[in-house]
């Protein structure tokens, strides 16, 4: 993985420097909330609910043994002992004191973490696939690329005062595991006619207010082209961009204005432009250390499916079923990746203590190289692991309670903070997400069910991705009162589409009940194999609807 | 209102025009918007004095490209510091070869005096006092930039 | 009759905190001075004038009807600001409070 250099360290040094001056500068008086607005959000500080939270990034969900160890020991030092991990691989700290940020943030930049552009009008955290480098189905490991973007896109002049703020997730595999089409720009590694790999380039996508699946402008671009072409989205974004209106300002208004086919040709010119300046070029010896820094780990020989894995699934069950439904396909033979499960029935999605942290960061050194990452369902992965370790994996895992067999399935649930801790939520989450977790806490049933996504979010930003939930629930304030609208068919992968509303929002009271007679009526009308989703997109929304409104 | 040109303050030598101002003596150094840029051009390349373009955000560079050498100053706007169009336009006017002074008008304050320089810009009109002590402290920030040095040529 | 209190995060640390009736700033919701709309816009501007100087930020007036030990949010996410998270710190999650002595509740600024 990436390993910051002495100029990257050095940037991070200034960055401390001047957040130092800037919080003594508030405390003092000598700056205004509105000046100081501005200067605390570049570093990930909002000003949440009940307290400051702060906003780290985790650079597309790539995080050591070491980095997890800090974030556990800062939880602890300076908040109160948890962290939150959120669909954007960041990790939010809920009660962070002004007066501490400082310290706080300059221990992390020792381990080489920061909350630089996980707030403002600028080019955010970007995210990949939680399996790059790993996943069996990969052209190339897209953190190469992505590691290129960050440092591109950190304190870019010209793009840190954009008219939004802007998204860009990347992969390189077949499977979407990344979400690409619902981001501002979406990056798919391909492959030419002459097996060259290069990048589809997926444009203006996003969900909160207005949600939209983003179009591919451009098949297939040249690696090389990366930088000088999205520099050019940004140029044709940062001028036409609508600056009149908060909620017309993201750049998949603009696509959606002005058609996929006139984006395309804006965005053409304006590179033809810049290729024609000279282009945007890559030192050559900077790709090549950050492509060795990417370099496959050398793993010690393997055995591929050591016999006392079959033995231990045939005596043990639950083994299985964790095996078959939380890991999955390595590209070294011999090996698995590991999904640790942060969503034992019970407990906020997505939240880990101090503690846990602790226990996954020892778990990575002893099975998984000292890596880790963060998923953008809000999962944790060992992305390493010899499968002859798979049994001694498990029982570590279930040991701090993260061995639920449940990724993919109904419990597996996307949540945004919600209004326990978000100033903007309309409505709580995290309740219904244990409420409901709580009522499928039957292993058996939950995977006959199969699999199966409900995502969650508190407000119209959706940042609990509702709208691409195979179940989506949005929480509204209906004269005081908590009530979730219901959106059935969504999905965030390769087959990505915005679930449509079923009917009037149910109330708090009643919405467990009602996802419960929904969940009866697939089970009772499906064809064999067929998931949720499939059955969704077959029969439509009329017989889960019926179901839904059945009692009420 | 102080008026920095690379970090030193100075008098202002242009007189800024509007649309419906009679022209001056030629020798006299004048701005016009860009719509009467697109207007007048023949007339003001005519004058033997320096010449100076006022460019709204939303106005397109390329109404002045073919005029670059004959230009000495080029003033963009921001209406508030947090409309970033003018970066755009600025580091397009450099890399089209514009040598003269990039003025940056308008919401111009400390903290984004640092990300103007390096697109371009060498000319600030500020609001706030003590203009040359915060564009000393705004540029002596930083000294690790990831562009242009590393990434952007 | 509408009551009122003022709410404000304390500056140092983002607290939520209520302006009690002798102008100090309290964490707990039950030490707010509850004003009527004769009294509400001037303790309002003297709340403010402590965002000025400055101890605390986002200062605003809230809705409360009288409860048995103090004033109580009339609305669910001024309730939930009150009182914290309704999920979270409880099983696993219990943790002490931060060792932060001289900060604990009831700290007045």
């Amino acid at each position: 993985m990436y390993r910051y250099d002495e100029f990257d360290r050095a940037f991070l040094e200034e960055r401390v420097a001047q957040f130092r001056d800037q919080v003594a500068r508030r405390l003092s008086g000598d700056l205004s909330e509105d000046e100081f607005k501005l200067l605390r959000l570049m570093n990930g500080l909002y000003l949440q609910l009940h307290a400051y939270m702060l906003r780290i990034a985790i650079p597309y969900g790539t995080l050591s043994s070491g980095q997890m160890r800090r974030l556990a020991d800062v939880a602890e030092r300076w908040d109160r002992g948890y962290g939150h991990f959120t669909t954007r691989q960041n990790i939010q700290l809920n009660w962070i004191r002004l007066e501490d940020a400082p310290d706080v943030i300059a221990a992390l930049a020792e381990v080489d973490m920061h909350g630089i552009q996980t707030s403002g009008n600028c080019i955010r955290n970007v995210t990949a696939d939680q399996y790059a480098g790993v996943a069996a189905d990969e052209i190339e490991d897209p953190r190469v690329w992505a590691e290129i973007l960050r440092q591109w896109s950190t304190n870019h002049p010209e793009f840190s005062f954009l008219p939004r703020k802007f998204k860009i997730a990347v992969t390189g595999a077949e499977l979407d595991r990344a979400a690409i089409r619902v981001h501002d720009v979406g990056l798919r590694m391909r492959r030419d006619d002459a097996g060259a790999a290069g990048f589809e380039v997926v444009v203006g996508g996003g969900l909160g207010r207005t949600p939209l699946v983003g179009k591919t402008i451009r098949r297939f671009l040249p690696k090389d082209d990366l930088l000088g072409y999205l520099e050019a989205v940004m140029r044709v974004y940062n001028a036409l961009g609508r600056r009149d209106n908060l909620y017309k300002s993201r750049i998949k208004i603009l696509v959606h204005d002005i058609g996929p086919e006139r984006m395309a040709e804006m965005v053409d010119a304006e590179f033809q432009a810049i290729q024609a300046e000279g282009g945007v070029s890559l030192d050559p010896e900077l790709v090549g250390r950050i492509r060795a820094h990417f370099a496959p780990p050398v793993y010690a020989p393997a055995p591929v499916e050591p016999p006392e894995l079959a033995a231990l699934e045939r005596a043990d069950p639950a083994f299985a079923r964790w095996r078959r439904t939380n890991t999955a396909a390595h590209r070294e033979p011999g090996h698995a990746i590991v999904n640790l499960s942060l969503k034992p029935h019970g407990r906020p999605p997505g939240d880990a203590t101090s503690a846990e942290m602790r226990a996954v960061a020892d778990m990575a050194d002893r099975w998984s190289l000292g890596e880790i990452r963060v998923a953008h369902e809000q999962n944790l992965v060992l992305p390493h692991v010899r499968q002859a370790d798979l049994p001694e994996v498990w029982r570590a895992a279930q040991a701090i309670g993260f061995a639920t067999p449940n990724i993919g399935h109904l419990t597996d649930i996307i949540a945004c903070p919600g209004l326990d801790y978000c100033a903007l939520a309309t409505a709580r989450s995290i309740p219904i997400a244990e409420r409901l977790a709580d009522r499928f806490r039957d292993l058996d049933r939950l995977h006959d069910i199969g699999p199966f996504r409900i995502n969650i979010s508190g407000c119209i930003n959706a940042c609990g991705h509702h709208h691409v939930g195979h179940v989506g629930l949005l929480g509204v304030d209906k004269a005081g009162e908590e009530f979730y609208q219901i959106t059935l068919g969504g999905s965030a992968e390769e087959d990505t589409a915005i679930g449509r509303i079923v009917g009037p929002a149910v109330s708090s009271a009643e919405v467990v009940d009602a996802i419960e007679r929904l969940v009866d009526t697939y089970v009772r009308i499906r064809e064999p194999e067929e998931t949720f989703l499939d059955t969704c997109r077959r029969v439509g929304n009329a017989p889960f609807k019926e179901s839904i409104y059945a009692a009420a | 209102m102080p008026l920095l040109r690379q970090g030193v303050a100075i008098e202002d030598a242009w007189t800024h025009l509007d649309d419906a101002a009679a022209l001056p003596a030629d020798a006299v150094a004048i701005t016009v918007t860009g719509a009467r840029w697109a207007a007048e051009r023949d007339r003001l390349l005519a004058r033997t004095g320096p010449l100076g373009v006022r460019l709204a955000n939303s106005e397109a560079v390329d109404g002045v490209e073919g005029d670059l050498p004959r230009l000495g100053l080029i003033a963009l706007h921001f209406p508030k510091f947090s409309d970033g169009r003018a970066y755009s336009q600025a580091r397009r006017l450099r890399r089209l070869g514009f040598a003269g002074e990039l003025r940056a008008t308008g919401n111009v304050l400390q903290d984004q005096l640092l990300l103007m320089t390096r697109v371009g810009f060498d000319g600030f009109l500020m609001t706030a006092p003590d203009a040359e002590r915060r564009y000393q402290a705004a540029l002596a920030a930083y000294d690790h930039f990831y562009q242009p040095r590393r990434i952007v040529a | 009759m509408t009551l009122q209190v003022i709410t404000a995060n304390r500056l140092s640390d983002g607290v939520v905190v209520f302006r009690t009736a002798g102008g100090r700033w309290s964490a707990r919701v039950e030490d707010a001075g509850v004003l009527d709309a004769g009294a509400a816009e001037a303790a309002l501007a003297a709340g403010q004038a402590d965002a000025v100087r400055p101890v605390v930020v986002g200062v605003y007036l809230v809705d409360v009807v009288p409860g048995r030990s103090g004033p109580v949010p009339v609305e669910f996410r001024e309730r939930i600001r009150a009182q914290g998270p309704s999920v979270g710190v409880r099983g696993a999650f219990e943790v002490a409070a931060p060792a932060l002595p001289g900060r604990a509740i009831q700290d007045e600024v």
